[in-house]
């Protein structure tokens, strides 16, 4: 499903990824660990087409197409979201207009029909309580004023109303107390599926506790240096990233 | 990045047209013989011309009002024609039957409602074309609520005792150098008057549109609402597409007696000038409102429209517990200038004023808002709260607050608030990963941006402030 290839990155005048491969297969989860600084973040903002994230060499294909030729928005309706580490507030647009235009615009891309208000509505309290979200969310401005797991949960929400094929998760355990960290892995467990690639970045391996992933990837430096299956993450909470640091130099 | 904002910002004017009919202009210049001669045009009485000769007198005196954050040149006041009529009415108002097709035309066209069996015509219009009225709706059934509502024309010969008593009285001929202007010239506009205790059963408006070239227009309306009535009031501009800029010098008044209520809308839309700044209507306008006991004023505009705007709709809240509203969105882009805000004077006890206004710059365009909040020494208990919010798209752009408050009663409370954003580029990025393009990103930022202000217009008004700011705002992000 997503196959990159010796990709290339910089943001601004930093080069930050230098020649990163990376291939997930529909049903994987990858997880994407790494010290401060590695590129991960920087990988999801590139996948996803983030503008000032410029791709300097490298290629990466979605469903068999090139996926860098696309606009953030065609990226979004081919089925790519990114739950994003800060999400921003917009005041004065209401959660529930902003998803439903949301909704709206995959549905039209996918050539589904739009959803009426009602059905909307309803589907979107089921979902509030799936990531336990009371539903007075919806009527709130987007992000406005939520605290730092509210807002994470918001985005898990978004991620369930859109069904994208491709998840990338950027440090969504950031800042979340273990409660809430249990409310994210379980709604990212629910979207698990043998039609959906999940992709895990995260600097702790306390979330791979909740969220178990088939293949675990140590970003360095701008490039995957060590994959290998759910053990590689205890013993890089073992040993520290130092470890890896030494064995790459 | 801010360039992929501005590549979504271009404006397309949809009322830019020009209706092709036959006008009667008088010839450019200003003088006192002018004034005499649109005088007799309405066969006025001796009084009234009087009236305009006294605010000519004074206008020669005045000088030009240089405080406001624009620049612009200076209007040629003697090239520019006072009056100019569509040919076919130059024998007064008609009825409505009796109104060219072209002119009925011209507002179908723009959307409004002229003919009464429609189904949307919940409203009863008075249409402004360049200096006339050229028909009123609905003016029987409102005649039977007690309800006056006509041309201000009709209404110097119809109730000369009324348009005495209250023309002025809110804004004196002297009042400022574009009020003295409209008071020496001015032409048509709405006159209202509701009765003791009367609900206006609908919302009443008017349209102006300019279509003469090289003419200014100098509307004047005047609202009285009698003790304990109510009523609704929306006013809509548009003009064509020109090169020259064109000037606008309005004055309205409104006079809300011991419990009355008046609301006042705007969604003024003039031609803003193109992209390169060329063009467009100089917007100067004087709007007050006096409030009595117990009464309320409430403004709400929604300026999209003009090259230059230079208006501040006011309050006076003389009555002991009478209420002031100022609710404002202004939206300026290309090279428009905007200098916008409210004027609220206590002078009751326990009067109370609530500004919200909320200005929206792109591209090179400048916006401030003005805006003074006075407390006289008898608005014992007075409260005031302002909220003031800019938002910037691009950085090009300007934003503005200028806000004076003077109090000189110990015991009214002030609380002013401002804030200053940008549509962020993380914003639109937010929602393009979500799927949506980044024109509809922006209109969907900027509406929630000016929630707090459409919630206070009327329901149809709302949808089409909504509607002009999208087009306002076509093109603007990215």
């Amino acid at each position: 499903m997503l196959n990159i290839n010796d990709l290339h990155a910089r943001v601004e005048d930093t080069a930050i990824l230098h020649g990163l491969n990376l291939e997930v297969k529909p049903g994987e989860v990858h997880a994407i660990m790494g010290p401060n600084g590695a590129g991960k973040s920087t990988l999801g903002n590139v996948l996803a087409g983030r503008p000032g994230y410029e791709v300097t060499g490298g290629s990466v294909t979605y469903k068999g197409n090139d996926l860098l030729e696309l606009e953030a928005e065609e990226r979004a309706r081919a089925g790519v979201f990114l739950a994003f580490q800060y999400p921003v507030e917009i005041p004065g647009v209401s959660n529930m207009e902003f998803l439903k235009a949301s909704v709206d615009a995959i549905r039209t891309a996918r050539g589904d029909d739009v959803m009426s208000s009602m059905d909307f509505i309803k589907l979107a309290r089921e979902k509030c309580k799936a990531v336990d979200l009371p539903q007075d969310f919806l009527k709130r401005g987007v992000n406005e004023g939520f605290s730092g797991g509210e807002k994470k949960r918001n985005e898990l929400l978004q991620m369930m109303l859109l069904e994208p094929s491709l998840c990338i998760l950027d440090e969504t355990d950031s800042g979340l107390d273990i409660d809430a960290l249990q409310v994210v892995a379980r709604g990212v467990n629910a979207l698990r599926s043998p039609d959906r690639g999940i992709i895990v970045v995260t600097h702790y391996q306390r979330l791979l506790d909740y969220i178990v992933p088939d293949y675990v990837h140590v970003l360095a430096k701008g490039r995957i240096v060590k994959s290998g299956g759910r053990e590689l993450a205890l013993e890089l909470e073992k040993h520290g990233y130092s470890w890896i640091d030494e064995e790459v130099a | 990045m801010s360039e992929n904002i501005d590549q979504y910002l271009k404006s397309e004017y949809s009322a830019g047209w020009i209706t092709d009919i036959e006008s009667l202009t008088i010839p450019p210049g200003l003088n006192e013989d002018v004034i005499r001669l649109i005088s007799a045009k309405k066969q006025e009485p001796e009084w009234m011309l009087e009236w305009r000769l006294k605010a000519y007198r004074a206008w020669l005196e005045m000088k030009e009002p240089e405080w406001a954050h624009v620049v612009y040149p200076k209007p040629d006041f003697q090239a520019l024609s006072y009056y100019s009529s569509p040919k076919s009415m130059e024998d007064g108002p008609q009825s409505l039957d009796e109104v060219d097709p072209e002119l009925l035309r011209t507002y179908e066209k723009l959307g409004i409602p002229v003919h009464e069996q429609e189904v949307l015509a919940g409203v009863a219009v008075d249409m402004v074309f360049d200096s006339v009225s050229v028909g009123t709706t609905f003016r029987q059934k409102l005649k039977d609520a007690g309800v006056i509502f006509c041309p201000i024309s009709e209404a110097v010969h119809e109730y000369p005792e009324l348009v005495k008593k209250y023309l002025g009285s809110v804004v004196p001929q002297k009042d400022n150098f574009y009020a003295a202007l409209n008071s020496a010239v001015f032409s048509d506009g709405s006159f209202v008057y509701i009765p003791k205790g009367v609900r206006c059963p609908m919302e009443l408006s008017t349209y102006f549109r300019i279509n003469e070239a090289k003419t200014g227009q100098f509307e004047r309306t005047l609202i009285i609402a009698d003790e304990g009535s109510q009523v609704s009031y929306l006013e809509g501009c548009t003009a064509p597409m020109r090169d020259e800029n064109q000037l606008h010098a309005a004055v309205v008044e409104l006079v809300a007696l011991d419990d009355a209520d008046i609301k006042y809308s705007t969604v003024q839309n003039w031609y803003p000038g193109d992209a390169q700044g060329k063009g467009g209507i100089y917007n100067f306008v004087t709007k007050r409102g006096i409030a009595h006991n117990r009464s309320k004023i409430s403004w709400t505009q929604v300026e999209t429209g003009s090259a230059v705007t230079w208006k501040y709709p006011s309050c006076i809240l003389k009555g002991d517990d009478s209420i002031g509203e100022f609710y404002s969105v202004a939206l300026t882009s290309n090279y428009q200038q905007a200098d916008t805000g409210t004027k609220m004077i206590h002078l009751g006890k326990n009067t109370r004023s609530t500004i919200i206004a909320k200005g929206i710059s792109a591209k090179q365009s400048s916006n401030s808002y003005r805006g003074l909040v006075k407390m006289n020494p008898g608005a014992e208990g007075a409260r005031n709260y302002t909220q003031c919010d800019s938002l910037l798209i691009g950085d090009k752009c300007g934003a503005h607050t200028f806000p004076y408050i003077e109090s000189k009663n110990p015991t009214a409370v002030i609380e002013h608030e401002a804030t200053t954003s940008k549509v962020s580029d993380d914003q639109l990025f937010l929602c393009q990963q979500r799927g949506i393009d980044a024109e509809k990103a922006v209109s969907m930022i900027v509406n929630g941006f000016c929630k707090d202000v459409f919630r206070e217009l009327p329901m149809e008004f709302a949808v089409e402030a909504g509607k002009l700011l999208e087009v306002s705002l076509e093109g603007a992000v990215g």
